[in-house]
């Protein structure tokens, strides 16, 4: 039997239809807008203005806090301005525009594909250049990669977890990364453990991936700790909790970090991007980005520079399908639906994904008939339909005792109801609002 | 770019299954038993059947038009569901306006008014089976005999009262005469309503539905399963006086309740470990009135019952939840 998480779950269709694709550079774009909010915390400070050169590499945008990292130039060229513009979610964010001329890299830069093995810095220092060269997780959460690292005092980190289970549908990049760069991502596993003080990593793969698994399972063989488990295909397995929970058998407790159970998880992608900083001296600028969709003509995963608009990626994958009705950055499951196709590719863009016309509208909602499959496809063990209903009646206090901020936001429940009742909006609205109670409550 | 795109919140694509799909599953896996009744009981079962489904349609419909004022939802094929379960529960001999009553009690008092599809407390063709049996006891419990020729114990009391009858007049179960065995329980060879009479096609039934998710197995097997060991206690400390459980679970539209009604997803609770405190609520009070009461049969009135504790079920026992209570 293959493991999986404990509770709930679905499985919606694969549609993996860019999964033979290889990886390919996608040309650099003539002018990028690069946001310096791209991960969970504090956005960054810009440090370059109007009219300064830039390179390949530079740090253009500095970590304002803790909770937070650099951001650096995907090109290089002339900086145009510093402003507002939409973002995936759609609100103008700041960022800074530039301008290509050439492709010049920082010196410093190692570009040869040669794979280094050995290791030769310490565990802070890995932790330090982390930081440095702005990781973040790179699933689509982009939690700064160094914050996770280092666990609050008084916990210790046992086991790193390799999320290498993209259980989102239509999503390739991963899949792809593993099979193409196998080598640099155990690097990029070891340098993980020895800045996390750990000797054991275990590489979860949806048995989707057989191919993946194979290899990888091979290439552990000569890697003291790391080892490869096949998962069954369950959506969210690529959710923190459920990982830790499918691959360990532990339950993350309501509210708590993975590092209570004394587990961190993170992306294959994370561990190539550690692999390049470390290694190769390469900042986070640019990632793997699968552009895919039923009327794509020709589903791709694209190496894609960071502030590269999205038009670009669709045009390289055969241009915007006639009729189609959605945008999504992300997965069809968690992602965003955006509005333009002027939005940028940012660090945490793991997929742009076209839907139809008739798939992108919601069909009518109608009364709930209490069925419980809501109830029993939640990962969390919640109630969706019992928190819909008190995020639409504004019944707080209770949906709170209900556990609604335990919600993941997997979107499972809205997927499965059979009466199409949007359960995630009202649970998100009914979230956001219990959120800042709690928070006033602390203060 | 001249098209204008959808924004919405997560997630963008949604399961083939639909609200309209799962009751036709429902509708299919009964389709089976009542084949067999129409076999058993002749063209009479059809008509009873026809003339209910075509009254709970047609109440909705004109309750929700023109009582309600609210576009009625018919299509989604509840109303069918309540329809045969209603023919299910009465004698194939029922006159049609005694039918109607019924069909205007199930959708008018147990479905509509408490506003439709999903907020009815009760299982609407029990409460019309229900108001029925209190209105109309004579006609609701004279049951035709079975027509197949083959069979030569024609009975018109059900298994249950004909026991209920004798023991209280001190006739030990081995002596009672016109009993039919176990196996002709099974295939449905006894007396009884519509719904009654083949507890094999009712479990086959039972099992397409959970094979296709309609249903768990949590709610049937808690109820057949209380009732056999409850059942099987005084059976055992009497079997003069108390008849055999499988007696117990095969008569009196157990399976059918157990299987068909008591699962209804409406007034049923909403988590695992509260359908199995439903379902061993519901065979607790089968056996009781079986044993103590009034009524022969009790499973519909168990059900009643356990619906009306359901929301207090949902209320205080919750899904296991991930990372501990
Ligand atoms: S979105 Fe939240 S409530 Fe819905 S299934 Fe996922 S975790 Fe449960
Ligand atoms: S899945 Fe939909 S219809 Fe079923 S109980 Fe949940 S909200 Fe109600």
């Amino acid at each position: 039997m293959l493991k999986t998480f404990k509770i709930g779950g679905v499985h919606p269709p694969e549609n993996k239809l860019s999964k033979d694709r290889k990886i390919e550079v996608l040309s650099i774009p003539s002018a990028v807008f690069i946001p310096v909010a791209q991960h969970i915390g504090a956005p960054s400070t810009p440090v370059v203005k109007k009219g300064d050169k830039v390179k390949v590499g530079q740090v253009i945008a500095q970590s304002s806090s803790f909770v937070s990292t650099n951001i650096h130039s995907s090109v290089s060229g002339t900086v145009k301005k510093v402003d507002f513009s939409a973002d995936s979610s759609g609100y103008p964010k700041q960022g800074i525009f530039i301008d290509v001329e050439g492709d010049e890299w920082m010196e410093d830069i190692d570009r040869s594909e040669t794979l280094v093995k050995d290791i030769s810095v310490d565990g802070a220092e890995i932790v330090k250049k982390i930081q440095e060269c702005g990781i973040v997780g790179l699933g689509g959460a982009t939690f700064p990669t160094h914050v996770k690292l280092v666990p609050p005092k008084g916990m210790k980190a046992e086991v790193l977890l390799i999320n290498g289970v993209e259980c989102e549908p239509y999503l390739t990049s991963d899949h792809r990364l593993m099979l193409e760069k196998a080598d640099e991502i155990l690097v990029g596993i070891q340098l993980l453990m020895k800045a996390m003080n750990v000797d054991k990593a275990v590489i979860g793969i949806e048995n989707n991936k057989p191919d993946a698994i194979q290899l990888l399972s091979e290439k552990c063989k000569t890697v003291a700790g790391v080892s490869v488990v096949a998962l069954k295909v369950q959506y969210p397995q690529g959710g923190e909790k459920q990982l830790i929970n499918a691959v360990t058998g532990h339950e993350v407790p309501s509210g708590a970090l993975p590092i209570a159970v004394g587990a961190v998880v993170s992306n294959v992608g994370t561990a190539f991007a550690v692999y390049e900083a470390i290694q190769k001296n390469k900042p986070l600028f640019e990632r793997v980005v699968t552009v895919t969709g039923k009327g794509v003509s020709k589903p791709s995963n694209f190496l894609v520079r960071v502030g590269t608009a999205t038009s670009e990626l669709v045009e390289a994958a055969g241009g915007l399908p006639e009729n189609t009705g959605k945008i999504i950055s992300g997965g069809p499951m968690m992602g965003r639906a955006i509005s333009s196709l002027d939005i940028p590719v940012t660090k945490g863009t793991s997929g742009i994904l076209l839907m139809k016309e008739e798939e992108s509208k919601r069909e009518e909602i109608i009364a709930c008939i209490r069925c419980s499959r809501c109830v029993s496809v939640c990962p969390m063990g919640l109630e969706p339909y019992l928190l819909m209903t008190l995020g639409e009646k504004q019944i707080y206090d209770r949906a709170e005792s209900e556990r609604v901020m335990d919600c993941i936001e997997c979107g499972s429940c809205s997927y499965t109801c059979p009466s199409n009742r949007p359960l995630l909006d009202y649970i998100r609205f009914g979230k956001g609002k219990v959120g800042q109670i709690i928070r006033s409550r602390k203060k | 770019m001249s098209k204008l795109l959808t924004v919405s919140p997560s997630p963008h694509v949604h399961s083939s299954d639909s609200t309209q799909k799962i009751m036709y599953r429902v509708i299919y896996a009964m389709i089976p038993a009542l084949i067999w009744s129409v076999f058993m009981f002749g063209i009479d079962a059809l008509r009873v059947t026809l003339i209910a489904v075509a009254a709970c349609v047609a109440f909705e419909y004109l309750i929700q038009k023109y009582l309600m004022k609210v576009t009625p939802s018919v299509t989604d094929g509840s109303a069918i569901i309540t329809g045969i379960l209603l023919a299910f529960n009465v004698p194939s001999n029922l006159p049609w306006w005694i039918i109607l009553i019924g069909a205007m009690a199930a959708m008018g008092i147990g479905k509509l008014s408490f506003g439709g599809l999903g907020s009815n407390i009760f299982n609407p063709a029990l409460v019309g089976r229900v108001f029925l049996l209190l209105s109309f006891p004579v006609q609701m419990t004279s049951w035709p005999g079975i027509k197949m020729a083959a069979v030569d114990a024609v009975s018109t009391a059900t298994p249950l009262a004909l026991i209920k009858e004798s023991v209280k007049n001190g006739v030990p179960i081995a002596k009672i005469e016109g009993l039919p065995g176990l196996g002709d329980l099974a295939i449905g060879m006894n007396a009884g309503s519509l719904g009654e009479v083949s507890a094999l096609l009712l479990v086959l039934g039972g099992i397409y539905m959970i094979w296709k998710k309609v249903i768990t197995w949590h709610i049937p097997v808690s109820i057949l399963a209380t009732v056999l060991v409850f059942s099987g206690i005084f059976w055992g400390i009497n079997p003069e006086m108390y008849v055999n459980p499988a007696f117990h679970i095969m008569t009196g539209g157990l399976m059918l309740g157990a299987i068909f009604m008591a699962t209804d997803m409406v007034t049923s609770p909403m988590n695992p470990k509260a359908q199995i405190i439903y379902g061993i609520g519901i065979g607790l009070i089968t056996i009781s009135i079986r044993m103590f009461g009034a009524y022969p049969e009790g499973i519909s009135f168990a059900i009643l019952i356990m619906n009306a504790v359901t929301p207090l079920l949902n209320y205080y026992i919750k899904p296991k939840r991930f990372g501990g209570q």
